[in-house]
């Protein structure tokens, strides 16, 4: 059975429409990556996957772990194991790091039906995590980003993604603004996080990611459909040729 | 106008009731009072004409015929529900009285704790000295009211060079009768030279009812002294409580008073420091939660009167419902006080859209070399923040609470004695929409905190 199978799915937000009928098939264990322009409606799909409720879904399915996923509110797709690295991480002053992964893991645990987790079995876990994306201790009890900068957001990101060990992670932009070191840190958390039970959704705007997270599948959104799919070759294709290649192909073959 | 002629008119007859209780005490002390109640008759209750009461209409006060309160029965499992058993040293007055029974006083050297009644009997020429000295019964009627009522209170007096490690903690505790009544605590807290020491006042009611507190602290800190002070409102729905914090600085004295304010129809809550020494250094931080048609007044009045002073307030306030809230921030800095350095910030979050807040600065600078700054926001729960925790798998409730919390942590994080903030801290998160999602986690984050300092 497929994790995530998106059908059609069209979108809007202040009543423009974004996405005009995706359609997007994802296993267990595979990676797919979707690049496009701006404006393509990438960070679009992110969103709505991650249930935000400014983006209104006008029509199509998008089905979850055999689960509606459109019937979910975020809080519940995070539970049933779907995780969004932000593009733009949200700064939380008053809340320290280790404070709110620990609420979180707990609201998710406890969703599953499994034992609370107390601070002295968290704060192990947590260290172990952080020390696997070299993130300093002090970031423990740091308000949630508050005076991170860019690179240390990105990575704080993925330490949430491997505190709660999602079935699906959506990666919005992780590498846009990472220096070549922050984002070999980044690429090497996600890697490690790779296996035969987890998918990933990587959005990216820049071929050079995926030089460190090597795709299974790479699709190509232009305003608002994927207009070409394949293997990690095409992210090069597009590298060498340029979005317009895609553009152009998308008018040939436009149904 | 008649009716302003008549209010004081019906508080001479608890005052004569005062005065035959009282009747034991020193010339000195009963003279002040009556000046102090020859005051309040002359000037009546403030009206919204008064610009420093232009935000809080006391009109409900000044038309209830108060009794005087009276001791009542209160037994030392009543205590249990307001949550202080961790503190080794408890003064339990109710109805504004001192109970020994319900009291433990640690014996401690250097340091005279005990409630203001036992201490005129065995040293009124000590108490005199400070007694009246420094609360303005001039400029607020409250104050004259409490000063004509001066009967008990906590009193503490701190010798030179002393550390009291323990928080000594002062509740107060309201019980209703069955006609509105009212009480006047009159707290001194005298700090010598280099000493350090702990102080919280706590206001609690027991059961449903008006009530009307009335409280006045001063507070005196000698040079060099360090002084943490806490006030804590968390009375009844019916009761109104209003309160003078006076500080008296002396060089390079150091002093944090920390205020939250949870529970009480009508808090007017007043802080006036005087950072008299040169050198000294105030901090004023507070957290205001107001629900339902509650209103919460705090009058910040902080004076400068010699140079390479510091002061500081943070007040942030949290308003639900219909709840009103008011900050007025006044400093005043004199002639001589070069190099001030004052700053304030009023922050507040308003829940709903009939939630209401008033903020107010205002600066009186006479001298020509100072900083003084001044900031107030006015904002709703961030939606990105919001939408942020419920992606991690918060539900929406908690996620709204956490970020309460948060903004509450601004200011209990400013709380430096570890015991109180999580104390407090247990009763912010009690007062939060879904409490129950956080009960109990606030103390497993101190702990953390505490080890990564230590580690």
């Amino acid at each position: 059975m497929s994790l995530l199978e998106i059908k059609n799915l069209h979108a809007s937000v202040n009543g423009n429409e974004i996405l005009k009928g995706i359609d997007l098939t994802v296993n267990p264990g595979e990676v797919h990556s979707i690049m496009g322009p701006n404006g393509s409606g990438k960070s679009t799909l992110a969103q709505v996957l991650a249930r935000r409720e400014s983006y209104e879904v006008t029509a199509g399915s998008i089905t979850f772990a055999g689960k509606d996923l459109l019937e979910m509110k975020p809080e519940d797709a995070a539970c049933e194991g779907l995780f969004m690295a932000f593009q733009y991480p949200v700064e939380i002053p008053g809340i320290s790091n280790a404070y709110f992964l620990r609420a979180a893991l707990n609201a998710v645990r406890k969703y599953r039906g499994e034992d609370e987790m107390d601070a002295m079995d968290f704060l192990p876990l947590l260290r172990q995590k952080m020390r696997m994306l070299e993130m300093d201790e002090k970031f423990l009890n740091r308000p949630v980003n508050e005076g991170f900068s860019g690179g240390e957001k990105k990575r704080n990101e993925i330490v949430q993604m491997a505190v709660l060990e999602p079935k699906l992670a959506v990666l919005d932009e992780t590498d846009s603004g990472l220096d070549i070191d922050a984002l070999k840190i980044v690429a090497n958390g996600v890697n490690a996080m790779r296996s035969k039970d987890r998918a990933m959704v990587v959005v990216t705007h820049y071929q050079r990611l995926l030089d460190y997270i090597v795709p299974d599948f790479v699709h190509v959104l232009v305003n608002g459909r994927i207009v070409k799919s394949g293997g990690p070759e095409l992210a090069l294709e597009l590298e060498q040729k340029g979005y317009s290649w895609t553009e152009g192909e998308l008018t040939g073959v436009r149904r | 106008m008649i009716a302003e002629i008549q209010i004081p008119e019906k508080y001479l007859e608890t005052f004569d009731q005062s005065n035959s209780r009282t009747a034991a005490q020193p010339r000195w002390l009963q003279s002040l009072r009556q000046e102090a109640f020859a005051r309040f008759s002359e000037s009546g209750f403030p009206t919204t004409h008064d610009e420093d009461w232009r935000f809080t209409n006391v009109s409900a006060v000044a038309g209830t015929q108060f009794g005087l309160a009276e001791q009542a029965n209160v037994a030392k499992k009543d205590l249990e529900q307001f949550d202080i058993a961790g503190f080794s040293c408890q003064l339990i007055f109710v109805n504004g009285l001192f109970s020994e029974e319900l009291s433990i006083i640690p014996s401690a050297k250097s340091v005279k704790i005990s409630n203001l009644a036992a201490q005129l009997a065995q040293d009124p020429a000590g108490v005199e000295q400070h007694l009246g000295r420094y609360l303005n019964t001039e400029r607020d009627a409250f104050a004259a009211l409490n000063s004509a009522f001066i009967e008990d209170g906590l009193c503490v007096e701190v010798a030179a060079g002393v550390v009291v490690e323990q928080p000594i903690y002062a509740l107060f505790i309201t019980v209703p009768g069955a006609t509105p009544t009212m009480n006047h605590p009159r707290n001194l807290v005298v700090v010598g030279e280099s000493s350090q020491v702990t102080i919280v006042e706590d206001y609690a009611s027991l059961g449903e009812g008006t009530s009307f507190s009335n409280t006045a602290t001063e507070l005196v800190a000698g040079d060099n002294a360090n002084v943490l002070h806490y006030m804590v409102v968390r009375e009844g729905e019916s009761a109104y409580n209003f309160s003078t914090l006076r500080i008296q600085q002396g060089r390079s004295a150091n002093v944090a008073t920390h205020s939250l304010l949870l529970g009480g129809a009508l808090i007017r809550n007043n802080v006036h420091p005087v950072l008299a020494g040169e050198g000294s250094e105030c901090l004023i931080n507070g957290l205001f939660m107001a629900n339902g048609r509650q209103h919460m007044d705090n009058y910040m009045l902080v004076e400068h009167a010699s140079p390479h002073c510091n002061s500081r307030q943070f007040y942030n306030g949290i308003l639900n419902g219909q709840a009103r809230g008011v900050f007025h921030g006044r400093i005043i800095v004199h002639k001589d006080a070069q190099k001030t350095d004052a700053k304030q910030t009023n922050r507040n979050l308003l829940l709903s859209d009939d939630a209401q807040i008033d903020t107010k600065p205002q600066l009186e600078i006479y001298a020509d070399d100072v900083k003084c700054t001044h900031g107030a926001t006015i904002g709703q729960v961030d939606e990105n923040a919001l939408f942020y925790l419920r992606s991690r798998g918060l539900g929406e409730v908690s996620a709204r609470d956490l970020l309460l919390l948060a903004f509450a942590n601004e200011c209990l994080d400013r709380m430096n004695s570890p015991q109180v903030r999580e104390h407090l801290e247990r009763l912010v998160v009690a007062r939060l929409p879904e409490s129950a999602q956080f009960s109990g986690e606030g103390s497993a984050q101190v702990v953390e905190r505490n080890w990564e300092e230590v580690g």
